[in-house]
């Protein structure tokens, strides 16, 4: 679910529960400022802009007696576009994506997600966030909308962090789709937006399931571990070819598929898959993190 | 979602435990109901979007083929996936380097036509086509976050390789160029299943089919001899244009089909003129085909062989050598139509040595392989002599021990019967 969507929800329950209406907007405030506020938070993204700016150093580095990036012939090996960095710094946004989105973007997102309510629970805090007259569904929408604001600006910084170090190590300019056609930079610039933004709604499928196993426990720490362990589980099972039969429902199968966006026309049977499996997730798992967290016992 | 649906009241508690306990298991229900719906949908879209031949003119086969060979399409783009399971055994990356190997150990360029499009022998592939009369066309591998692209352009071919930044450039005399389509797409491939159909083979309609949206007849080639590996092929013809949409090899022995290529969308409208544009981007390695030291035989410098290099992935196929009529210059043909055998004496020892291996690879890989190659074969003997068959699903191997090798897309016995009769 995306914050279009609490947003549009939310107004009839207002309506029908008669709350000030300003009161969602300011938990949901209170809620991003403590989230960007902690020094976890913080460190996470720092991280986060730091892989760009590595594998720029080390492609100019490695580039600089004027031989190109990457393996010659294959193309096995290094995330996906590093070829190209040398020639268009906008190719190190995707670069930088292909790279963190495997692992460092969900790892960020589960420690965010799995902390959102065990870690209220553990620091004992959250039966005083019930007793404000928001409901424990509002609440947990707050939440979602939370680690899903995470998700977004988690990609954009990755992404913005990226097009600093490529404008400046790199030259900028028309770019080539990996289809071989040519598109202006502006083209280029909207298409890496676009793609931050896909980026951002895959993780929407982690973010849920996150939220849902947050519910399960009253350690925030358990919750991060367990929401990490699972991303890296189905990350195995995505590459053991004997799986190939449920590969297509793991949710991380489908990631890369935001390099569709860089072909012309753009290929969206994959792109399509991805966003429907996200939104399946989220929506199983958000249903399920709501079954859970509304009739459990609280007692911390 | 349903979260609001229901009242989120959490002061009930201690009221009734039962009512309570009731609510916990229905609100459980929501998630479980998603679930289902999900499957549900997985499960029935398909059989749903598959109901319903579409209802077309009774027609002929010979006027099908009639319409096959006026189809003239100049302008379309579309999704090819192609899927080929030639019964080989996996060999992954070993696979690879023998069949760079083969095509004459061509480690020149990534972009180079001829080493990427073996890789359509195996496994399935995603192609996108694009055509704008006989001038211009545009072949594109996807592969993950990368892209293969062969894109005509009046006299340049290019090769463009997205994954290591490489490009491949020929020219091709403008004149020359009939317009031949590689045959890894629908229409290749039927063209090339035609020509093996003579008195040998029965050509029926068999009702229609939709094929990427569109409504197609079905068109099946079956051999009448027996012994051929092939099944049937079966070809999807668009009733509107009669371009083949769907192409399917199914082996005699039965199974999944052994090339199974057809377009999964279609258009035939003209596509962007941008589609065609190639300007190699900055910094990318391009190799000129006149300089490619390393470039395979068949890469001449001309882009007429762009056509050729496909032949390679025709051979693999078996196409031809089931087609008899195709068989390589110098070699002898025994038997007729699908049954036609092909003959090659290489003069040597049967299954090849090391040395030989290594002087045929190019590479060291020939040493470990002959011992590797004589595991997969079986060993027969008959009025010729004694050798090794190697079997795949669609084509058979006999090399003999004193040097001959029979190859075609018959079975095992038929290959013996072949070789006897041919002593």
């Amino acid at each position: 679910m995306s914050r279009a969507d609490t947003a549009a929800v939310r107004p009839s329950a207002e309506a029908a529960r008669g709350p000030n209406p300003l009161w969602t907007f300011g938990l949901l405030r209170s809620e991003l400022v403590t989230t960007f506020r902690r020094w976890r938070t913080l460190a996470l993204l720092a991280v986060l802009a730091a892989v760009p700016i590595l594998v720029g150093i080390a492609v100019k580095i490695e580039t600089g007696d004027g031989s190109s990036a990457g393996p010659g012939g294959g193309g096995e090996g290094g995330p996906a576009f590093i070829a190209q960095i040398t020639n268009n710094g906008l190719f190190l946004v995707f670069t930088a994506l292909a790279a963190t989105l495997p692992f460092f973007l969900p790892m960020a997102i589960g420690v965010v997600a799995g902390d959102a309510i065990a870690g209220e629970s553990s620091a004992g805090t959250l039966r005083y966030l019930l007793v404000a007259p928001a409901g424990r569904t509002r609440l947990l929408l707050t939440k979602y909308a939370t680690v899903m604001a995470f998700c977004l600006v988690a990609t954009l910084v990755v992404a913005v962090s990226a097009l600093a170090v490529g404008a400046l190590l790199f030259p900028l300019g028309d770019l080539t789709t990996i289809s071989g056609t040519t598109i202006g930079f502006t083209d280029g610039l909207l298409r890496a937006l676009l793609i931050a933004l896909v980026v951002a709604a895959s993780l929407t499928g982690v973010a849920a399931l996150g939220l849902f196993v947050s519910t399960l426990t009253g350690s925030g720490i358990a919750a991060m571990a367990t929401t990490v362990g699972l991303l890296i589980t189905v990350q195995i099972l995505d590459q053991i070819p004997q799986l190939h039969a449920i590969q297509p429902y793991l949710f991380s199968h489908y990631w890369l598929s935001f390099a569709d966006l860089m072909r012309d026309p753009v290929y969206w049977d994959e792109l399509e898959k991805n966003l429907g499996l996200q939104a399946l997730y989220a929506a199983v798992f958000g249903s399920a993190a709501w079954a859970r967290f509304t009739t459990k016992d609280i007692t911390a | 979602m349903a979260p609001n649906a229901t009242d989120d009241n959490t002061t009930a508690g201690e009221a009734d435990d039962l009512r309570v306990g009731r609510r916990k298991a229905v609100r459980y229900v929501v998630p479980v109901t998603v679930v289902g719906i999900a499957a549900a949908t997985i499960g029935l879209v398909p059989a749903l979007a598959d109901s319903g031949d579409p209802d077309l003119p009774k027609i002929t086969a010979a006027q099908l083929l009639d319409k096959i060979a006026a189809a003239d399409v100049e302008q379309l783009s579309g999704t090819v996936k192609i899927t080929t399971d030639l019964g080989l055994p996996d060999l992954g990356g070993l696979e690879s380097g023998l069949l760079s190997g083969a095509t004459g150990g061509g480690d020149g360029s990534s972009a180079d036509p001829s080493t990427r499009l073996t890789e359509l022998a195996s496994g399935t592939h995603t192609l996108r086509v694009a055509a704008d009369g006989p001038d211009r066309q545009k072949l594109s591998l996807l592969e993950n976050a990368a892209e293969y692209s062969v894109i005509h352009d009046g006299k340049d071919v290019w090769g463009y390789d997205s994954a290591s930044n490489e490009v491949y450039h020929s020219t091709v005399d403008e004149s020359a160029d009939d317009g031949e389509t590689p045959p890894a797409t629908p229409k290749g491939l039927t063209e090339e299943a035609l020509k093996a159909v003579d008195d040998t083979t029965s050509v029926t309609v068999d009702g229609t089919v939709h094929v990427a949206g569109r409504d197609a007849y079905r068109l099946v080639i079956k051999p009448k001899q027996s012994g051929s590996t092939v099944g049937a092929i079966s070809v999807a013809v668009d009733a509107g244009t009669g371009l083949p949409l769907k192409f399917t090899l199914t082996p005699a022995s039965g199974g999944a089909a052994v090339v199974d290529a057809g377009f999964t969308q279609v258009s035939f409208a003209k596509p962007a003129a941008s589609t065609f544009d190639f300007t190699p981007p900055k910094g990318a390695k391009v190799t000129e085909a006149d300089d490619a030291e390393a470039a395979p035989e068949g890469i001449g410098g001309s882009g007429d062989d762009f056509a050729k290099d496909f032949k390679g992935l025709e051979g693999l196929e078996g196409l031809e050598g089931s087609a008899g009529s195709e068989a390589p210059e110098g070699h002898e043909v025994i038997g007729e139509g699908w049954n036609s055998v092909a003959v090659f004496e290489t003069g040597g020892a049967g299954v090849p040595s090391d040395s030989e291996l290594n002087s045929e690879l190019g590479s060291d890989a020939g040493g470990a392989l002959s011992g590797f190659l004589g595991s997969f074969g079986d060993k027969v003997s008959g009025k010729f002599g004694s050798g090794t068959v190697f079997s795949t699903r669609l084509v058979n191997a006999l090399v003999t021990d004193d040097g001959t090798v029979y190859v075609g897309a018959v079975t095992k016995d038929a290959l013996v019967k072949a070789a006897d009769s041919a002593k």
